[in-house]
């Protein structure tokens, strides 16, 4: 039995610990966002927060959330509304297919907590791990962008 | 992306035939009695809305104050149905929020064939725009009536019609009853432009919000109550066969509930997603294949494909030139696209579900939901009207990738447990291996030209294999479909003709030459699976001839932006090259060592969108690392719906096709694909990104024109001029990879 919080909720999980994070959360607690990119540890599109450092949830064991705090897109809003980091992806439209945003907000919010005020050079060097295919990066930079300079 | 056969323009023998039979038909009867008979002659109707008719089929009007608007093209991540929605509200002088939109379900939206090929503001739009015009003046005429006020006084804001001596009353409130179970007649007209509250505006996309917060709303977030899991175990290459596998130790692992192999096809369904990848891992490494090694290699494939006997060679243009003067020099050149991929970010998925009504039910990131259900009907051996597809989004979607596959697929497992859900999305290494890649392309170019250096005579030759093998209804087209025992052939593909094109895509070069000839060698054979890839043969073919103008214009030495505009005689293409060098700033540009300018140009399938690329680039000499600084794009999609839908599909088309021009070719030896992730097969990442600037000319009241392909012929094209002006050497094989541009560099 593991035992985590996730977005701000105790739950447990009785399956095997070797179980990748990703398929408990998707698939156990129907958690949306976190997507399946590649299953390598490659791609980002994966990525959730822990205890607030972005780790690939298809590579992690469940065991190593044992105790710690997961955040997910749902997690990181103001309570109803968006965060100011999500507003601004949508403000900016910073999407296509939306397939990799998630892992994008959270490596972004990740980058906002620890340089508040990155540059562009900076954000797109903590970005550069998330892959995209639809050709929204600049859009993401700019969401990001704008999310430093809000708050 | 290719061309849904009810698009096509030629008329066929039979629709001649048709044709034939009621004019003579005429002669023997009255006109009226003939024309009720003779369906075949029905008005034609702006849009899909002359392949359906009726107007309930695209529209209702409901009792709780919204608008169901049903469509048949789908949300592939392009904004196609926030523009849809825009015009529905325009149209229809409703709020936009009120409309209900139902997208690609097969059981209840018009059969708009594929969402492909930049058809969807030109067909669905349209369509949409007419029907909701039309629809309004209906609930005008039913108002009129029933306030007993003429229609000419009549108003409507946001569905509430008022008339000028202050009565009123809304669309829901109004009995429309059998009002709207008619045929469209496509006689009212769309507003005019300046009436416009949502076209013209950069709507944003709701789907936009629900993915940036985490709401449910990808076919992947589709949870059918009792879901299953299911996994594949693929062949090691295409040509395979399954010879032995051990299915009893994978059947006894925790959770499975069943292997399923059928013929070479071989899966499996677990209670949970990660004990039916253990049982599949199990199963591979226990299945022993038969393999063929008879692949031509990536670095063989220009050759295989100059040397294999085509099944078709066709005349795509022939136009002698009138007389005149032999050229006073011939040049040539010859171009290499390599097979790419479309590699979006998430894998291929479709949950199946076959009920016990005898209904195999299919959610599906498809782009051709109704096609596709006629195929996999056909390979399940269940009747038509069985099968149904619901779409859903899925990751971004640049032409036929695996989506048809997982959904064929996951309805082959499916079928083995009925009445219950089974999910089903492909590893990595299956998405990368399997899908049907972008072809591989030899292009060779030829120009007579007299003393100034103007073309006289140009000669374009095109080596592809097929740029299309959607299901479309036949379920060899459907990959597991060939692995069965009892198999499904892949039918011969066909390359599609005028005016949309497939190999051949803008092979004709939008320049006014005297001379003008293009052949097309189409061959069938096809050693990498592929299909219709964003653009199609229009990459290749683009990225051919705007790098040739180059090498003419410098021959002649002349600048390359006014050497192009000395051939081209199309306003809207003038407008929108010089647009894009404005911006660019391309008369003040100066010359620095290592950096160079590029230009590139062409109008989508020359019936669609016009877009022109400018890139700055900075060539490292030491390891051939290409730069690119900057990039400037404008395009011209006639009356733009939304800006910034138009203005994200040309910048995200232009980094896409930077990608595939810098890095990507799908690597094979004789036996197998060896690109199966993102490290042998790598893309673009955000510190290689230039910024990129769009300009939009927008033309009110001129028809919508398809934009979601248009940016990428001319940015691989602008590149290769870039890279040529920064160099001095001149780059015909793509991509542009630093090891090729070094090697090059060391040669000159």
């Amino acid at each position: 039995m593991v035992q985590f919080s996730l977005n701000g909720q105790t739950v447990r999980s009785s399956v095997p610990n070797s179980t990748p994070l990703l398929n408990v959360l998707a698939n156990d607690l129907h958690v949306n966002g976190t997507k399946f990119g590649c299953g390598k540890a490659q791609c980002n599109a994966c990525l959730v927060m822990v205890d607030g450092n972005p780790v690939k949830s298809c590579v992690a064991a469940l065991s190593t959330v044992a105790g710690r705090t997961v955040t997910t897109l749902a997690g990181m809003k103001d309570g109803a509304k968006p965060s100011r980091l999500q507003q601004a992806f949508i403000d900016e439209q910073a999407a296509q297919c939306g397939y990799c945003t998630s892992g994008m907000i959270i490596q972004a919010q990740a980058l906002l907590d620890r340089n508040p005020r990155p540059t562009d050079a900076e954000v797109r060097t903590a970005l550069d791990g998330n892959l995209c295919r639809c050709g929204a990066h600049n859009r993401i930079v700019r969401a990001v962008l704008r999310a430093a300079k809000e708050a | 992306m290719r061309t849904p056969h009810t698009n096509s323009m030629s008329p066929t023998r039979r629709g001649f035939l048709k044709t034939t039979g009621y004019l003579s038909l005429a002669f023997s009867i009255p006109l009226e009695s003939a024309l009720s008979q003779a369906t075949d002659i029905k008005p034609r109707l702006p849009g899909d809305l002359n392949s359906t008719r009726k107007l309930s089929a695209w529209l209702r009007i409901n009792a709780n104050q919204t608008v169901t608007l049903m469509v048949g093209k789908v949300e592939l991540g392009q904004g196609i149905l926030t523009a849809v929605s825009q015009v529905c509200a325009d149209e229809l002088d409703i709020g936009i929020q009120r409309i209900q939109l139902i997208s690609g379900d097969t059981a209840l939206v018009p059969n708009e064939g594929v969402t492909a090929g930049s058809f969807s503001m030109p067909n669905c739009a349209t369509a949409v725009q007419y029907a909701s015009a039309e629809v309004r003046a209906i609930l005008l005429g039913l108002a009129a009536e029933q306030l007993k006020q003429p229609v000419a006084s009549l108003r409507v804001q946001d569905g509430k019609i008022s008339a000028a001596n202050g009565t009123s009353i809304a669309y829901w409130d109004l009995v429309v009853g059998e009002a709207l179970n008619r045929e469209a007649t496509g006689t009212i007209k769309p507003k005019p432009s300046d009436l416009h509250q949502y076209i013209g505006r950069s709507v944003q996309r709701p789907d936009l919000a629900s993915k940036m917060v985490g709401d449910a709303i990808f076919v992947h977030e589709h949870r059918p109550a009792g879901m299953l899991f299911g996994h594949l175990v693929r062949p090691p290459t295409y040509a395979a066969k399954l010879l032995s596998v051990n299915t009893t130790t994978a059947q006894k692992m925790p959770g499975v509930i069943k292997v399923v192999r059928n013929g070479s096809f071989l899966g499996v369904i677990a209670k949970r997603e990660e004990q039916a990848m253990a049982a599949a891992n199990a199963l591979n490494a226990s299945a022993k294949w038969q393999v063929d090694k008879k692949l031509p290699t990536h670095e063989g494939i220009f050759d295989w494909l100059k040397s294999t006997k085509p099944n078709k060679i066709i005349e795509t243009k022939n136009q002698a030139r009138a007389g005149g003067a032999a050229p006073s020099k011939t040049v040539e050149a010859t171009y290499f696209r390599p097979y790419q991929m479309h590699a979006s970010i998430g894998t291929s998925a479709a949950i199946a579900t076959f009920g016990t009504d005898g209904v195999m039910l299919i959610q599906t990131h498809s782009q051709s939901v109704f096609e596709t259900s006629i195929a996999i009907a056909k390979m399940l051996g269940l009747e038509p009207s069985k099968v149904r597809c619901q779409h859903m989004q899925g990751a971004g979607c640049y032409g036929h990738n695996m989506a048809d596959d997982a959904a064929a697929d996951a309805a082959l497992l499916a079928m083995s447990v009925p009445g219950q859900p089974v999910h089903l999305q492909y590893t990595r290494e299956q998405e990368h291996k399997w899908e049907p890649y972008g072809s591989a392309m030899v292009v060779q170019t030829k120009a007579g030209l007299d003393a100034n250096g103007n073309v006289l005579d140009w000669d374009l030759q095109i080596w592809s294999t097929p740029h299309g093998t959607r299901p479309s209804g036949e379920p060899g087209n459907l990959l597991s479909a060939r692995y069965l025992e009892q198999p499904f052939a892949m039918p011969t593909p066909i390359n599609g003709g005028p005016p949309n094109y497939a190999a051949d895509r803008n092979g004709i070069a939008l320049y006014d030459f005297p001379g003008h000839k293009v052949l097309t060698h189409f061959i069938t054979e096809m050693p990498l699976r592929v299909s219709s890839t964003r653009g199609l043969g229009a990459y290749g073919n683009v990225f051919a001839i705007e790098s040739f103008m180059d090498e003419l214009a410098s021959a002649a030495n002349v600048d390359p932006l006014a050497y192009r505009l000395r051939f081209l005689k199309d306003e809207r293409a003038r407008d929108v090259l010089q647009k894009a060098a404005d911006k660019f700033d391309w008369n003040n540009w100066k010359k620095t060592p290592n950096r160079g300018r590029g230009i590139g140009f062409a109008r989508y399938k020359n019936i669609a969108g016009y877009c022109a690329v400018a890139l700055e680039v900075e060539v490292n000499p030491r390891n051939g690392r290409i730069r690119v600084l900057r990039a400037v794009a404008s395009a011209d999609s006639g009356h733009i719906v939304n800006p910034d839908g138009v203005s994200n599909q040309i910048e995200g088309g232009l980094i896409q096709s930077l990608s595939w021009s810098l890095k990507e070719e799908v690597k094979f030896d004789d036996t197998q694909v060896l690109s199966t992730d993102w490290n042998s097969y790598p893309i673009l990442t955000f510190s290689e990104i230039p910024p990129v600037e769009v300009v939009l000319i927008n033309r009110p009241g001129a028809p919508f024109l398809g934009t979601g392909e248009a940016s990428q012929g001319p940015t691989g094209a602008a590149l290769a001029n870039a890279v040529f002006d920064a160099t001095g050497v001149r780059f015909r094989r793509l991509p542009l990879t630093p090891e090729r541009v070094k090697q090059g560099l060391a040669k000159a």
